[in-house]
């Protein structure tokens, strides 16, 4: 029997996870430039949330310090990240916890498959959690015969309509209210056949739908927006209350966390609290953050599984600059800023983690096979407008890390691409006045091509690697050497 | 080598290669005392606004002994309700309706047939419309009780009002789990507008106890 016959999703067979897309960005982005739907949607989302971060955020006074504090406490904490994790762990321990280590998304898997599978449990739920989308948990929970129910309500939208996610926070900002409505009237079992596409309904009808599921879970799955290592603190972060729901009512609890989430002290929450919901949803504060220490006699779940999992971070941390990455505390604020995420919208980036900062995170995680690795394309996926950097709470340097990404694309290529060729071919033309005035004369035939519309659209290889993406002006009728020889000889 | 220790080889070889030549200095430049006095009648009309932004509804009372009167007044026509173990029992004079003491605990079918949950919080945080549940406190309890029921009743006395983020983490004692509430539960989820009424208590109401 095959995974496919079962009608399950195939394990992700890369031990990264969904790190990795299949096709190159600009391929990708292509065919999401042409969804009229998905831009119209993103336009709208991206509009909303980028109008209510401004507002709150304006009403800090001392942002830039907080920011400041933020980029300083996270080079620290790098510079310290071995010696953290080994207190977080002891701490955690120390509070009747189980702390595991995962070298890449496959071993993390499996260690929670075979914890899921000592409980006896064949169901858990999931708050939404970056970590566990990029080791493809889900898909591997299936092909154990583990149902695992995604609460968070737009990652619950991705999972019932067989998606994926676009956004770090709202997996679903692709889908616009209509679209969920349809996906609820169509995949969610029991659903009330008059819903309309208010979002208090849509929102109602997940309540009912996952109620009884809390209730009476066994097993809870979650992910960490801070760990501290000086009280082995964990915290979720997070709006509806489903991520409460998994957090407190099921007997044993099993988190997630990339080993870079660790802060050092709990102190160190005063600024993290204040920099994400004003930077993610745009709120003074997200509706609930839960913070809790190992097991608590009486409160929640009595078994506790904490894994820290590695899968590409420490090929991150040893890059000088390149580590400024694992600082990120997924706000999303960069991906709302970005001209090319307003457009393209997150599938088109491959990996689970979009935007700018996946564009500088992921080929990282990964490292790059060779110049046909489809994450050498992503530190192109920018313009390098810098809005990225301005919106960063923790004042990661986005444009820098894509600028020297691609320094390093070019340094490591060895056989020479179209622009190569071209550039070679300008630097032969503008050696000499000779040649380059005979390079002007073959400007009249750019006016041939660009026709009436003064445009050219398409041009032979190797040009064609820019009119893929762009249009040529045409030429003008006459240059400026040729007018200053008109007029002053 | 066991994952333990590969993953901690790798990070050490890692983070020496990477560290930067000067050890890193954190800086802390921002406020960390509030704009507005702990307690005073200003920071308690901020967190009245905040918490209101966010559609928790506010009363406000002037002293201890008007607090029953504001929390029987809020509860209306709920039948029956759930309380820690330690919550003042003059909080709830009058209240006709059945009180079931979360001690010894409630089953979660029985926390979710209660109408309404009544705490006190440990700190709130007026910059931000947040309320903090301790554990470990006897008149908040244990997480589930606030979290079932579809209403939440939350007592906060001007003593534990501070303006900032800052001023409430230094009061706080991690070891037992928290809770950061900041209005009803809502969502943001559908074309990233701020909804109310998701998994937590879609009712939220504030008894706010002091100078206004």
């Amino acid at each position: 029997m095959t995974a496919v016959e079962l009608g399950m999703p195939t394990v992700a067979s890369d031990p990264h996870g969904h790190l990795r897309g299949t096709e190159s960005f600009p391929r990708a982005a292509h065919r999401a430039l042409a969804d009229t739907q998905l831009r119209r949607n993103l336009g709208h989302a991206t509009r909303t949330i980028r109008a209510k971060r401004a507002a709150v955020v304006g009403e800090v006074d001392d942002w830039e310090e907080l920011r400041r504090a933020g980029e300083s406490l996270k080079a620290d904490t790098m510079a310290r990240l071995p010696e953290l994790l080994v207190q977080l762990e002891e701490q955690v321990t120390g509070r009747g916890g189980t702390v595991h280590w995962a070298r890449d998304a496959e071993e993390a898997n499996r260690i929670v498959v075979d914890l899921v599978r000592g409980t006896g449990a064949d169901e858990v739920v999931k708050v939404k959690s970056m970590a566990t989308q990029e080791t493809g948990l889900n898909e591997a929970l299936e092909a154990a015969g583990v149902a695992a129910f995604e609460t968070d309500l737009a990652e619950l939208i991705v999972q019932l309509s067989h998606d994926r996610p676009s956004h770090f926070l709202v997996p679903a900002i692709h889908r616009n209210r209509a679209e969920i409505r349809e996906i609820f009237l169509r995949e969610m079992p029991g659903v009330d056949p008059s819903l309309t596409d208010e979002p208090r309904r849509l929102a109602m009808a997940a309540r009912a739908h996952l109620r009884r599921k809390f209730l009476t879970a066994r097993v809870g799955i979650s992910g960490v927006n801070f760990a501290v290592a000086e009280t082995g603190t964990l915290s979720v972060v997070e709006s509806e209350g489903n991520g409460r729901m998994c957090l407190t009512l099921p007997d044993t609890l099993i988190t997630v966390m990339g080993v870079e989430k660790v802060v050092p002290t709990w102190r160190d929450l005063e600024v993290f609290l204040q920099l994400l919901p004003r930077s993610s949803t745009g709120e003074r504060m997200n509706p609930y953050t839960s913070t809790w220490t190992g097991v608590t006699p009486g409160d929640g779940p009595q078994t506790f599984h904490l894994v820290l999992l590695d899968n590409g971070r420490s090929n991150v941390l040893a890059s000088p600059d390149g580590r400024q990455a694992l600082h990120c505390i997924r706000c999303s604020a960069c991906l709302n800023v970005c001209p090319v995420y307003e457009r393209t919208g997150g599938h088109a980036y491959g990996s689970i983690y979009p935007g700018p900062i996946g564009a500088v995170l992921s080929p990282q995680l990964t490292g790059i096979s060779g110049p046909d690795d489809v994450n050498a394309s992503l530190p192109y996926a920018s313009s390098l407008c810098g809005a990225c950097f301005d919106a960063c709470p923790v004042r990661i340097d986005i444009p820098h890390l894509l600028v020297q990404q691609r320094a390093a694309a070019v340094a490591a290529h060895t056989r020479p691409t179209g622009q190569d060729l071209t550039m070679q071919a300008a630097a032969i033309a503008m050696t000499t006045p000779g040649r380059f005035k005979l390079a002007e004369k073959a400007l009249g035939l750019g006016r041939v091509l660009a026709g009436r519309k003064g445009r050219i659209t398409g041009l032979p290889w190797p040009m064609s690697g820019w009119t893929n993406a762009r249009d040529l002006p045409a030429p003008p009728a006459e240059t400026f050497r040729q007018w200053w020889e008109r007029t002053h000889s | 080598m066991n994952a333990r220790e590969e993953v901690l080889a790798r990070l050490r070889t890692a983070r020496d290669a990477g560290n930067p030549a000067t050890p890193v200095v954190v800086t802390r430049d921002f406020a960390t005392t509030g704009r507005l006095d702990p307690g005073s009648a200003a920071v308690l009309e901020r967190l009245d606004e905040t918490l209101t932004d966010y559609k928790a509804t506010v009363h406000r009372v002037a002293s201890e002994a008007e607090i029953a009167g504001a929390v029987v007044g809020v509860l209306g026509e709920a039948r029956s309700i759930v309380v820690p173990a330690g919550l003042p029992g003059d909080w709830l004079r009058g209240y006709a309706g059945q009180v079931r003491t979360d001690g010894p605990p409630l089953a979660v079918d029985e926390l979710d047939a209660v109408d309404a949950v009544v705490t006190g919080a440990a700190v709130a945080i007026a910059d931000t419309g947040t309320f903090v549940l301790a554990s470990a406190a006897s008149d908040q309890g244990r997480r589930a009780i606030t979290l079932v029921p579809d209403h939440h009743v939350c007592v906060i006395r001007a003593a534990d009002v501070v303006c900032s983020v800052p001023e409430a983490i230094a009061r706080l004692d991690p070891s037992s789990p928290l809770t950061f509430v900041s209005g009803p539960s809502a969502t943001s989820d559908i074309e990233l507008d701020r909804v109310e009424g998701v998994h937590g208590p879609r009712r939220l109401d504030v008894v706010l106890v002091g100078p206004g």
